[in-house]
């Protein structure tokens, strides 16, 4: 078990940047997510931390020993493929033994250490079986079986629920999560799907165009974005953004959005221009004595919510109310936001500016 | 009406097409039966017109095919009675067998030069296409194209410089001068034929196998080579074919020890007349061979063909 420390890590591919200069630490036992958009380089992060890639430069420590340039089998580190890459022609059993056998164990010990394995899988009734005809999760199974038997030091997972079906998925996030809590092992999982990210991670790094957005607890990256990307990509519906202008001191608790004075969580540093106001969804409430007004367009009933798409001043957004409130088409609303949760944005740089919210947290990008 | 999907064919359609498939194999079985059966007649019944389909079998076509005979007086023939059931057969003619023939010998260089071939190239295409499906080869396309460039002439084009250059060299009428023309014919096939199959295997298997401990080289003979089984086998079915086949540069470039079946098959008309069951009996085990090859390799063979259609 290990932790694994990024340094300055980049990656070109000719003249394509797959990774620009990314720093972060995964501490040993995290179940660390890399999320992000497809083609954000989270991938590539990976496959340098596995050795499938060489960086361009930077560096990679696992235990405090830089392995950058090693070759995966001197890194002790476990990879587990989206399309799960079982060996097709070998049975279940030869497949989970092959990272054994590479490293000369002894074949009883082989035996017993893949029983064991099999056990805390449930898989020890396919164990003969050839992987050609096992189901979808089955599969995933059979190459955590083979990612775990080895006992690595870390284990990287590259969307390993991205092949399944939707309703399969979420009982594999449970039992992966329930299997690394048990294990304690330093994982670091790549995925697109951010309610998966935010579901299972202990911790996340947001991924944007080769650069890291935000680096965090999920708690911190869903209430603290320190990106407009980031409030927009986790979250669903995405944060709120209204864009107004204005020219902030540090130190200011309101905001004119048009007309109307709002509070939001004192500014640490000031902003001038074209900013923007980023509210969550959930944030919002409809409230008829305020003073900033939407028309309603849309409603969408979602059992114990419902979502409300309103017109306003400063364009659309969305609002998670209780699906007991009654909201008519074409109403004129008042909205109150809650002003602790807010964040102000520089639309130019997309960064939050520094406040009360989410001084402190880490921000990158 | 009965219910039926677009994609099934009806019992109609499928009587049809397996009648058509029938006649289809009947009409290209015919010759290759009549070389068969032609072997197992005598040389007045394979010459009789109209041709006969009833006829006594003789063994008469593969004693000649392996043997050199010479005619005696009956005196001789008399004094000398039968050593075995193939002198036995040649007496008819006033005739004692004297020795083997040269046909053994032809046969066995076709097998050397044709599975020797086949083994070089299938050997060096797969190290070749596997290196170019995987790795990052500067002005790998134009490579490509240039390995494909050596088919776009007939061989035989090239037939004089390569006639001068082995003579120089000292490879006319070699096992290894034979095995490396058939091999450089054939390792652009092999070469495009294989890159194709092996781009057909994900990279995760490798890389799988990388990260499971070992090396380049183990996760390609341990994990890619399984996998290209079937491709690697029809391509060494088409380079076995070609080389096995190949009549011109033998001809040509073969005499006394490395000549192969193919040239030697007609030179068996120009001892004692037109000996047509002799070259039937040698065309016919010249046939078995690939034929055998092509058996075992069946499996391997439909699938290559259907190879990478079918994949997911």
């Amino acid at each position: 078990m290990a932790q694994i420390v990024i340094k300055n890590l980049k990656k070109t591919f000719g003249d394509f940047n797959a990774v620009r200069e990314s720093s972060f630490t995964i501490e040993d036992g995290e179940f660390f997510m890399l999320l992000g958009p497809s083609g954000c380089g989270k991938t590539t992060t990976l496959r340098m931390i596995a050795g499938l890639e060489l960086p361009t430069s930077g560096e990679i420590f696992l235990d405090g020993e830089e392995i950058s340039q090693r070759p995966p089998s001197q890194r002790d580190i476990a990879f587990v493929f989206q399309m799960f890459a079982l060996y097709p022609h070998m049975n279940v059993r030869r497949n989970m033994s092959y990272p054994l056998v590479s490293q000369g164990m002894p074949r009883a010990q082989v035996k017993a250490k893949i029983a064991e394995v099999a056990h805390i899988l449930g898989i020890e009734d396919i164990l003969d079986r050839p992987v050609g005809g096992l189901s979808g999760g089955d599969r995933q199974r059979v190459a955590l079986g083979r990612a775990i038997v080895r006992e690595p030091k870390a284990f990287m997972m590259d969307e390993p629920l991205g092949a399944l079906d939707a309703e399969f998925r979420e009982h594999m996030a449970e039992e992966l999560r329930a299997l690394h809590d048990r294990m304690g092992a330093t994982t670091v999982y790549v995925t697109h799907d951010q309610l998966e990210a935010m579901q299972m991670g202990d911790k996340i790094v947001v991924m944007n165009n080769a650069v890291v957005e935000q680096f965090g607890t999920p708690q911190e990256i869903y209430d603290k974005p320190a990106t407009m990307f980031v409030a927009d990509f986790i979250g669903s519906p995405p944060m709120n953004f209204l864009p107004f202008k204005a020219s902030l001191a540090p130190g200011a608790s309101q905001v004119d959005l048009n007309g109307t004075q709002t509070a939001i969580p004192a500014l640490r540093q000031g902003g001038a221009g074209q900013l923007v106001f980023g509210v969550r969804p959930e944030h919002i409430q409809l409230d008829d004595a305020a003073a900033y007004r939407g028309r309603i367009l849309a409603t969408e009933y979602l059992g114990t919510t419902q979502i409300i798409t309103l017109d306003t001043a400063n364009g659309q957004v969305k609002a998670r109310v209780s699906a007991a409130h009654p909201a008519k088409v074409d109403e004129t609303v008042g909205l109150s936001f809650k002003s602790e949760t807010v964040t102000i944005f520089d639309q130019t740089s997309g960064h939050a500016l520094r406040s009360a919210l989410n001084d402190g947290s880490q921000i990158h990008g | 009406m009965s219910s039926y999907t677009v994609t099934a064919p009806s019992s109609r359609q499928k009587w049809f097409a397996g009648t058509m498939v029938v006649i289809y194999a009947l009409v290209t079985m015919i010759p290759l039966v009549w070389i068969m059966i032609t072997g197992f007649k005598s040389p007045a019944d394979a010459i009789s017109y109209p041709p006969k389909v009833v006829f006594e079998p003789t063994l008469e076509g593969y004693v000649n095919l392996f043997t050199t005979r010479t005619r005696q007086t009956e005196e001789f023939l008399n004094a000398n009675p039968p050593q075995n059931w193939a002198d036995e057969i040649v007496r008819k003619y006033d005739m004692v067998i004297v020795g083997q023939s040269k046909f053994g010998e032809r046969f066995m260089n076709s097998v050397i030069i044709g599975f020797g071939s086949t083994f070089l190239s299938i050997f060096l295409g797969t190290l070749a296409a596997y290196a170019f499906s995987r790795f990052k080869i500067p002005l790998a396309d134009d490579l490509l194209f240039f390995i494909l460039s050596t088919r776009m002439m007939p061989p035989i084009a090239v037939a004089i410089p390569i006639f001068l250059m082995y003579r120089n060299l000292g490879l006319s009428d070699t096992h290894l001068g034979m095995i490396l023309l058939y091999t450089a014919v054939n390792i652009s096939l092999a070469v495009w034929l294989l890159k194709g199959f092996i781009d057909e295997i994900p990279r995760e298997y490798e890389e799988a196998a990388l990260i499971d401990g070992y090396t380049r080289f183990q996760a390609f003979y341990k994990v890619v080579l399984p996998q290209a089984a079937t491709g690697i086998a029809s391509t060494a079915i088409f380079c076995l074919i070609f080389a096995w086949n190949e009549y011109a540069f033998a001809v040509l470039l073969t005499s006394a020890t490395a000549q192969t079946a193919p040239p030697f098959i007609p030179t068996i008309i120009g001892v004692g007349g037109l000996d047509w069951p002799a070259v039937a009996a040698g065309a016919t085990i010249f046939l078995l061979p690939v034929m055998i090859f092509t058996i075992l390799l069946r499996k391997h063979l439909l699938r290559g063909i259907t190879f990478g259609a079918v994949r997911k």
